[in-house]
Formats: C-alpha cells, structure tokens, sequence
C-alpha cells in the first residue's frame, strides 16, 4: 500500500500509458511538440534567402538560446533532449501499438479491401519510420557533420549549399520532406481526433488545418534544395 | 446468373480453415445476398454435403446479426447496407465472390463464417446503461433534453452491434462501436452522473478484450451500415482523457 | 379444468392497485434463494430478467441469439403507446384502455387491457430515464405522432426505430445485471421442452446451440418471454429464427394455448419477389398517410403503371371506404388488397402486390417533405426491389405480423401450468382479435418491467425454503425425450430441404387460414397439414449430428412444432364461427363486407389443452363478460 502511495504519480503515468488510448494521447502531444518544431525550424530556414549572414545570424541566435542563465549551447542541447524524447515517445508508442493491433488480428484476410483509405494513412508506419531514419542521418549530416563532404562547424549557409548543390543529397531530403508532408497530413487531423477535439462547427477546420499546415511545412522545407539545385540560392 | 463463390469453410474455433470454391447458378438478381446462401445451402444439402453455416436473423438490416466479409469489405459493396439488405442485383453475371468471416482476436470464429461476439455485449456490461431502478424512474418530461442532443444520442444509439467496424479496421479496432455505445448515454442528462466511470471502464474493457488501437482511418465509418460518424471516437477520448484526468 | 382467471374485483380503475397492494412480498434478504429461469430476452424477456435481478433474485436468461441484444423486438418501427396526454388532446388511461379494447374487437379482459393502459405512463418514464432517446419537440419535450388511425396523438417513437431503441433500454439494464453477477445470461441456448412435475414448473431442458449438448436448468419458477409464431406461415415479417418451440413444448406439458387463431396481417409489406425469399420487409404504415393505394381496373393489365390512365384506375379503398379512404384500419386494409390481388388485378412480376402510390403528394407537399417524411422508406425500398418509387409507385402487399394468441395466462401472468409465467408476445392476454398499432411494445414492457416482478414475487412467497435441482425423475425424463426428437429427426435422412417442407406448410396456412377463412378451406388444411407432417417426418434431410453446431436441425426442430401448431390454429379458425378483429370468416360478414362477431356465441377466449398424440385438443372456454363498456360494431364507411 505505502509504495503505491508514494509511487502515485508515475505510476499513474505508467497505467494511463499501458492503455491504448494512453499511448496514442502521448503520441499526438509528442506529435504537437514535433509539429511546432518543424514549423519553426521550417520559417527558419527561409531566412536562407536573405543571405548568408542573416542565415548565420539566425543559427548562431539559437545556439545563444538561453544565455546568460544557461552556458553557450546548452539551450539548446535541453532544447534538442525533448526533442529527442519526443521522438523516441513517439516511436516507442507507435511501435507498441502497431505490434498490439498485429494481435488484434491474428488470421489475416485473405482479401481485405479498404473501402477510402487514402495513401498517406496507408504509408504513415512507413514514412514514420523512415523519418526516424531520416532525422539520425540530418543530424549526422548538418548538426554534426560526419555525414557531411565540406563541414564547416560556424557556417551553415555554406554547410546547406554545399550539400544541396549535389543533386542526390538534394533528392534524399525532398523525398523525406514529402513523407514528412504526407505524415503530418495524415497526423495533423488525427491528433484532433485522438485528443478529442470535437465540435461539429469547427470539425471541418480540422482538416483544413490539417491540410494547409502539411502544405506550408513541405513546400517551405522543400524550397530550399530546389533553390539551390536550381541556381537561385548560392 | 451465375456465381463463382470462394467461402471460408472451418469445421470449429480450433480447426484450420480455408476458402473453399462453389459455382451457383440461377440466382435471382431479386434475392438477398443471404437468401443466395440460403440457396446454395439448400442445393449442398440436396448433394448431402454440409452447409455453410452463417449468422443472420432478422434480414431487415436492424438486428445486427448477420455480416461477412464480401470481397474484402465487412457486409459487401454498398454503403449503408448490411449484409441481409444486399441484393445480388449488385452483381454480375460470372463474378466471382470472395466470402469470409469477421477477423479479430476478440470474435473468434466459432464455424465457417459465424464468430463469437460476446466481446461485444462484456464491453456494454463495463458501463453501457444508466443506473435507474425499474420503477424509480421520474416523469419523462421533468428533464427536457434539447433537441439536437437527442437526436444526435438517436445517432449513436442507431449502432446495431454488428462488428462490421471491428471487421473492417485495417487495425482490428473496435473504438466505433464502444464510441458509440458511450457516445449515445454520455451526451443526454440522464447519462451524466456515471459519464466519467463509463468512458473509463467501457474503454478498459474494450482493451481488454484484445481490440486494436484506433489509427483516425475512418473505414469504419465507411463500411458501418448505420453510417456512424467517427466524430463519437472523438467524443469518447476526451470523456476517457477527463476520467483518467479525474484519477477515474 | 375451470379457468380461473383471477381478475380481482371491484372498480376498473382500481383493481390493479388494489390486487398489487394484496400480493405477497419476498424479503430483499430471501430473494437470492430464490432462482428464476427467463426465457428469452427481448422486451418482456429483458426487460423482466434485469427488474428480477436488480430486486436481488437469482436469475439465469437464455436466448437463441448470439447477444440478447439481438431479440427480434429490435425490429419494431413505429412506436409505443402511452396515455399521457401530452399533446393536450384529451387522452387518458381509460381512452387508450378504450381504443384498446375496441381495436381488439371486444375479445380480451377488461381488466388486463385497463391495467396495460395505466402502466403505460411509468413505462415511459422508465424508458427516458434509461436513456432511450424518443423524439422530442424544440423545447426538449417528447414528441407525440398519431398512429394507427387513432384520434389523439399519444405514441412515442423514436424515429423509425424505436423497437430497437427500448430493447437497447432493456438490453442496458440486464447488461448492468449480468456484471453484477445477479443474472447468468446463456446466449445461442434454445429451450427445448419444460420440465413439469405435479403440474407445476420445474426447469427447462435446452440445447447448446455451439456443442449441442442437451442440458437441464431448475428453478423455482419459469418465466417465457419467446415472442409469437408468425412464422408458422414461412414468410411474415419476422425474424427467421421465431419460433413457437418453447411455448408449444409447454403447451404438450400441460399449459393451456389460447385463441391460436389471432394473427395480425400487416398491410403495408414488400410483395414476394421469388421462390427463394426467406422474409417479408415491413415498411411504416406512415406511408399510407400520403400514398394512395391502387389496381388497375382491367385484370391481365400489361402495361407499367405510369402507362395506365387515370380512368383505368381502381382507388379501391378510397372508392369503398370514402370516408378513412387509405387510412382504414389494418385488417380492412389487408383484406381488400387480397380481393383484388385474387382477382387477378394484382401487380408486379408475380401478380401479387397493389400499389401504393406517393406520386399526388408529390406535386401537393414537395418533393422535399416527401423525401424528409419517407425517404428513409423510399430508399429501403429501392434496396430491396432496385426501383425507384419516386418514378414509379411501390408495390406493397400484406403479411404476417404478430401472433395475438398465445400461451393462456390469469390476471398474473400466469399460465395453467403452477409456477410457469408467461409475457410479451408469448402470451394472449391483451389484445384480443386484432392489435393496435404501437401496442406491442407497450405490453412486453409492461409485463416484463411492471406486472411479471410483482405477481411472481407473490408467487415465489409461498415456496420460500425449497431447494430445486436438476437431477429428479422428471428432469431425466424430459432430457431423454429431447434427444429422442433430435434423434428421430436426425434419422430420417430423407430427400428433402427442412425449408421445402417450410415453404409448403406456410402455403397451406396462409391461403387457408390467412387473412380470410371459410370453414371448407380450413377442413381441407386440417387434411393437409397432417399429410405434409407424416411426409416430413418419413422425408426430411437433415444432415450432420446432433453433437454440434447444426443450424438445420436447429430449423427441423421448429418446423416440426411448426406443424402441430398450424393444425391448432386451423381447428380454432373453425371453431370460430364468427369473424372478428382479423379473424375474419368470409360467412360472416355484414353489408358492408366487415367482420360480424357473433357475441352471444363466440365471447369467450378459446383455451385449448393438449390431450395426447393423435387426439382432438380439448377446448375451454373463459367467458369474457363486459361490465364497463359495451361491445360495438365497429364501421368505417
């Protein structure tokens, strides 16, 4: 009895996480926290239009972040863990789900036609986990650098446009940024859902939202390898 | 017409089972999708094989009892329409028919395409009712219930309980019918003093019983007969989100 | 055997008060010694096994079904009867007790119909307090429509399901019981037989219908909620797994069946549209409001209907009827349809619809309120017969609905056998000849929430302290006999289909013992019916065995009490020989072509008792006397 009585408040984390519904709220907040990030991140990374000192400036801000109560960077380390967790949340809930709703049907079909079930909610465990894949390999390739051909630590204007100026790197991330599109289209909706945000007034808004917010992250993302492949940026 | 029938054919829960291929003919575009069944049960028997034993019982489409997978879709091609209120008219001359059970952990197949769904009825005996005495009940209009609201519980409580959600949801996911059952008390005044308790304890036992988790594909609305709107899902994660909240 | 049906004197009004304020108690403390077996869970059935056990008894329900949600009470559309007066109308207990019995053709007991009315109010209550959301107005108070012919609005429906609405109430409630471990539910269990000792109930014996193990149940009373027998005539309305097995079982072990005869042709059904069909679709009796029904005036008439003029039409019960027009009650309705039908001016692909025409309305009201008043109708229609009715007129014939008659139960729901209640469809008690509609819903709720719980509980008082067990005499006997049947059946391993012998029985009943009767069709059903019975018994396939799932032998079953039950009706149609509700016997009619009753002969109830294979049933009869109203004949010229 005492240790439930001490232990109560992770414990009644743990129980609501072993439930299904538990898993998926974590996953849509997790998802509204990597949502915000890739939006910020996405307005960010315009600013690679306004040259390389302002893209320079910006990066070197975020790294400031924090300062004078936090150390240089750390800030943005602390910034960077809940990130991670983030996604780690994300990916650990959506794994046990997907092995759950396996057991759920033990017999598969031997034909079973989804009546409209569109691609990106067919593709969403792959794009997801592609994405993961994805995020490792950006940050080895800009963050750290080991991935990258001509690294140059306090420069990453010149780090982006040396990357994107050769044609496959430049393919690999508009095709992960369109999975991303496609993830977050599917995601963005569903997240109203799993939360419970329901108003038949505003439901139509809902995917709207969904499909503005998917649009505007893709094509800002996607805006800078094409610029640079095509000569725009430099 | 004629028909090429490809039907799920298992002797009991523990046995293997496969689809096993019959040719019918002269079905009458006018008959029911389970008078075709009836039909080529009557001629099995003429043969003295075995018939194929299905589930069906009121063929009006409002018991809920019958439901097959009919070439991969729970109750066949058309929207709105359980399996008995299907006519063959919606079929060719030589098509070929591909007939399965309900599939998930929680409706085992009890023979060929019938399964148990008592999954089902446990998950309304978890918090499915109001708490009111046979007689204690006050005058029905002491408590006026707006009218929107009444006809949006009419909505939910439309559901017929008759798995095609569970059977079609790429996930085995059962959140449409409990939404539903939830959906339909949790919004009238009559509902609310065990609204929380209910959420909480119908959505445990649907866990429970082994369904899968929701990923919002909305083929359950699709197939549901009774056109059932995936906006109760919804619903029922918040009521369950402010139980868990409440330390329910 | 004298009929005592225990009516309780003293003022109409009162006497159900009075009786329920006389009935023994049993002590919330010695309710769970106590076991009460329900059989089937529709409206009555659960609607009485969850009030049993939330009162504290032990309580075990069965059904065929897979769910008790299932029962075929799910089924009803149109409404339930409840003499609030909300709309201001003028209504009371008494008027809707009058309509009632006035509807019933003055062939049921005062006193039950009056008690059926009063209970109506707290079933309503009951039901909105479960949560069964009835249509209501935009103040958020219910809502009213006028049913039936009836000339106060006083059903309440919600939408076109409410049948499936209140069985959800009910099924909630026992659902709520069953978790508390008050009632033990065994679903896809058939009741095959009762067990009786000393003319008093003593269990069940039925079949598992997964393993097919054949296993006996005691109790210290047996209550049968099995709903009617409309399926005696192959294609009605009902559910294809109704059936008469459990109440004609107890009606071999001794309970007496009352008025077998009293079967309500509904008339507003989708025609037959092949060999093959398993049911009959009813569609609302709405339809009538604005749709106009007719035949051509020419028999052998080629043409599609929107090809005949309007001189070659035959608006036959608007040209008969001018006054109610369309809108004449069931049974006139039904019977003219089948005057035309036989006549040859029949229409549709077999010649064996009328039709039913919404196109006036169309033009009058808009299409947009035809479509928001039937569209629900209209569409369920296109799916069943791929036309449209908005181009061309639906096609609607009578069929089988509900079974009036039943198990003969006293004012306690209690049939001649000790300790055995009979309710809901099961039984005769309320309506008579003839039913009103949204009547049906109103009793199984009545019987199962208000009446049953208070008169067994009497009942079960005065056997406090004895023990039950399945393992007597009897209980041995009744099993072996079970599966002796299942055994013969199993044997015969003849050539024909279960439905074929099915499909021919239900022929005979219905062109003989259908919507009109004479004496000589009935005489040569009387010679038919056994014919057909010896040949299913010498000739039937029924393959598989009994030690498993086998949904033939399930059917064989109930064809074969099928059998016995269709010559009782015959010989009660016979006996009758007087037309009345929707008896109606072709001899006796009046000018006008409306049902003559005969009261100085025929009002009384016909109780008739099993007697042996082989034997002529014994008849009963329970006067019914009329002391507060006066029998009418009723005209809808």
């Amino acid at each position: 009895m005492e240790m439930v009585a001490t232990s109560r408040p992770a414990n009644w984390f743990l129980a609501f996480y072993r439930s299904a519904l538990g898993k998926k709220t974590v996953m849509a907040l997790t998802g509204i926290v990597l949502f915000g990030f890739v939006f910020m991140h996405m307005a960010g990374n315009l600013k690679i239009f306004m040259g390389a000192e302002a893209f320079n400036h910006y990066a070197e801000f975020l790294r400031a972040a924090g300062e004078p109560i936090l150390p240089h960077g750390v800030g943005l380390w602390m910034f960077r863990l809940v990130l991670l967790t983030c996604v780690a949340l994300h990916i650990t809930a959506a794994t046990q789900l997907t092995l759950q709703n396996r057991r759920a049907r033990p017999i598969a079909y031997k034909c079973l036609d989804p009546v409209q079930l569109g691609y990106a909610e067919r593709t969403m465990r792959w794009s997801g986990y592609l994405m993961g894949i994805y995020i490792i390999y950006h940050l080895l390739h800009f963050t750290v650098g080991t991935a990258h051909r001509d690294f140059i630590a306090v420069n990453p204007y010149h780090n982006v446009i040396s990357a994107f100026q050769f044609w496959p790197v430049a393919a690999v991330y508009i095709v992960a940024n369109l999975l991303l599109g496609m993830h977050l289209y599917h995601g963005l909706w569903s997240l109203f859902q799993t939360l419970g945000c329901n108003h038949p007034r505003y439901n139509p808004w809902r995917r709207v939202f969904a499909v503005t917010f998917s649009i505007v992250v893709t094509a800002g993302f996607l805006s800078v390898p094409i610029a640079v492949l095509s000569g725009l940026v430099s | 017409m004629r028909l090429h029938l490809q039907i799920w054919r298992q002797e009991n829960s523990s046995a293997p089972g496969r689809l096993v291929k019959y040719t019918l003919d002269d079905v009458s575009g006018d008959s029911s999708f389970l008078e075709m069944l009836d039909l080529l049960n009557e001629q099995l028997v003429g043969k003295g094989e075995v018939p194929v034993v299905f589930e069906h019982d009121c063929r009006e489409g409002i018991c809920g009892a019958c439901g097959v997978m009919i070439n991969g879709q729970a109750h066949g091609p058309s929207a709105r329409t359980a399996t008995c209120q299907l006519h063959m008219r919606t079929f060719k001359d030589g098509d070929t028919i591909q007939i399965e059970p309900w599939r998930s952990v929680a409706f085992p197949v009890i023979r060929d395409l019938m399964v148990d769904r008592t999954s089902m009825d446990r998950i309304v005996q978890a918090g499915g009712f109001i708490s009111v005495r046979t007689g204690s009940a006050p005058e029905a209009n002491l408590t006026p219930v707006p009218k929107g609201d009444s006809d949006e519980a009419f909505d939910a409580a439309a559901c017929i309980g008759c798995g095609a959600c569970v059977a079609q949801c790429p996930n085995g996911a059962a959140q449409l019918f409990t939404s539903a059952k939830v959906g339909h008390l949790n919004i009238l005044p009559q509902g609310q003093p065990e609204r929380y308790q209910r959420a909480a304890g119908m959505v445990a036992r649907m866990e429970a019983e082994g369904f899968g988790s929701c990923s919002n594909y909305r083929e359950c609305e699709a197939v549901c007969p009774k056109g059932i709107s995936v906006d109760w899902i919804a619903r029922m994660n918040r009521d369950f989100l402010l139980a868990r909240l409440k330390g329910l | 055997m004298n009929l005592q049906s225990k009516i309780p004197a003293g003022p109409l009004a009162d006497k159900w008060t009075n009786h329920r304020d006389h009935l023994k108690l049993v002590s919330p403390a010695n309710r769970r010694k106590f076991k009460i077996i329900v059989v089937g869970s529709g409206l009555a059935g659960g609607a009485a096994a969850a009030s049993f056990g939330e009162m504290g008894y032990n309580v075990e329900c069965f059904c065929f079904q897979d769910s008790p949600r299932r029962a075929h009470s799910i089924a009803a559309q149109g409404g339930i009867n409840a003499a609030k007066n909300y709309r201001n109308d003028g209504d009371s207990i008494w008027r809707l007790f009058y309509d009632t019995i006035k509807g019933g053709d003055f062939r049921a007991r005062e006193a039950n119909v009056y008690r059926l009315a009063e209970v109506s109010l707290e079933i309503i209550d009951q039901a909105v307090a479960q949560g069964v959301p009835f249509a209501r107005e935009y103040g958020g108070l219910l809502d009213n429509r006028s049913f039936g012919g009836a000339q106060v609005a006083r059903t309440f429906y919600a939408r076109g399901q409410t049948g499936q609405q209140l069985l959800l109430g009910a099924y909630q409630a026992l659902a709520k019981q069953i978790a508390a471990g008050t009632v033990k539910m065994t679903p896809r269990t058939e009741m095959l037989d009762l067990v009786v000792e000393d003319n008093r109930a003593q269990g069940i014996v039925v079949r598992d219908m997964i393993t097919g193990e054949v296993r006996s149940h005691a109790a210290h009373t047996v209550v049968l909620a099995t709903g009617g027998y409309s399926n005696v005539y192959n294609l009605s309305t009902n559910a294809i797994g109704c059936n008469t097995t459990a109440i004609w079982r107890a009606y071999r072990r001794g309970a007496l069946f009352a008025n077998p005869s009293f079967g309500q042709i509904h008339p507003t059904c989708i025609p037959q549209a092949g060999e093959h069909q398993s049911k009959l679709t009813l569609m609302s009796e709405s339809l009538r409001n604005d749709g106009r029904i007719w035949v051509p005036m020419k028999t052998d008439e080629t043409r599609a209907a929107g090809q005949i003029p309007e001189s070659e039409r035959d608006y036959f019960l608007e040209r008969k009827y001018p006054a109610f027009g369309n809108l004449v009650p069931r049974d006139v309705a039904s019977r003219n349809a089948k005057t035309v039908v036989d006549e040859g001016r029949g229409v549709g692909p077999m010649k064996n619809g009328v039709y039913l025409d919404v196109a006036d309305a169309i033009p009058r009201l808009g299409r947009e309120t035809i479509e928001e008043r039937y569209g629900n109708l209209i569409e369920m229609y296109q799916r069943i017969t791929g036309e449209n009715a908005y181009s061309t007129p639906m096609r609607i014939f009578p069929a089988p609905h509900y079974t009036m008659g039943g198990l003969w139960v006293d004012y306690n729901l209690m049939s001649t056998i000790d300790g055995l209640f009979v309710i809901g469809e099961a039984n005769f008690s309320d309506h008579g000849a003839n039913r009103l509609g949204a009547s049906a819903l109103m009793q199984g709720l009545a019987d199962g929430y208000f009446i049953a719980p208070y008169t067994v509980a009497n009942y079960l008082s005065a056997h406090l302290g004895e023990e039950v067990g399945a393992s007597g005499d009897a209980f041995r006997r009744t099993a072996e006999e079970v599966r002796q049947r299942t055994e013969k059946l199993l044997a015969v391993n003849g050539s024909r289909s279960v439905d074929s012998f099915h499909r021919e029985l239900g022929r005979i009943v219905w062109d003989d013992c259908g919507m009109e009767r004479v004496a000589q069709g009935m005489q040569q059903a009387l010679a038919k019916i056994p014919a057909l019975r010896d040949k299913f018994h010498q000739d039937v396939r029924v393959l598989g065995s009994g030690a498993e799932l086998n949904q033939e032998l399930e059917r064989a079953g109930r064809v074969a009490d099928y059998f016995d039950l269709a010559e009782l009706m015959c010989r009660d149609a016979l006996h009758r020989d007087e037309s009345c509700g929707c008896h109606f016997r072709a001899e006796h009619q009046t000018d006008e072509g409306e049902a003559l009753r005969h009261d100085d002969q025929f009002s009384y109830v016909a109780a008739w008792e099993h007697v042996g294979d082989g034997q002529e049933p014994r008849m009963h009869k329970e006067e019914l006397s009329f002391e507060f109203v006066q029998p009418s004949q009723r005209s809808y010229k």
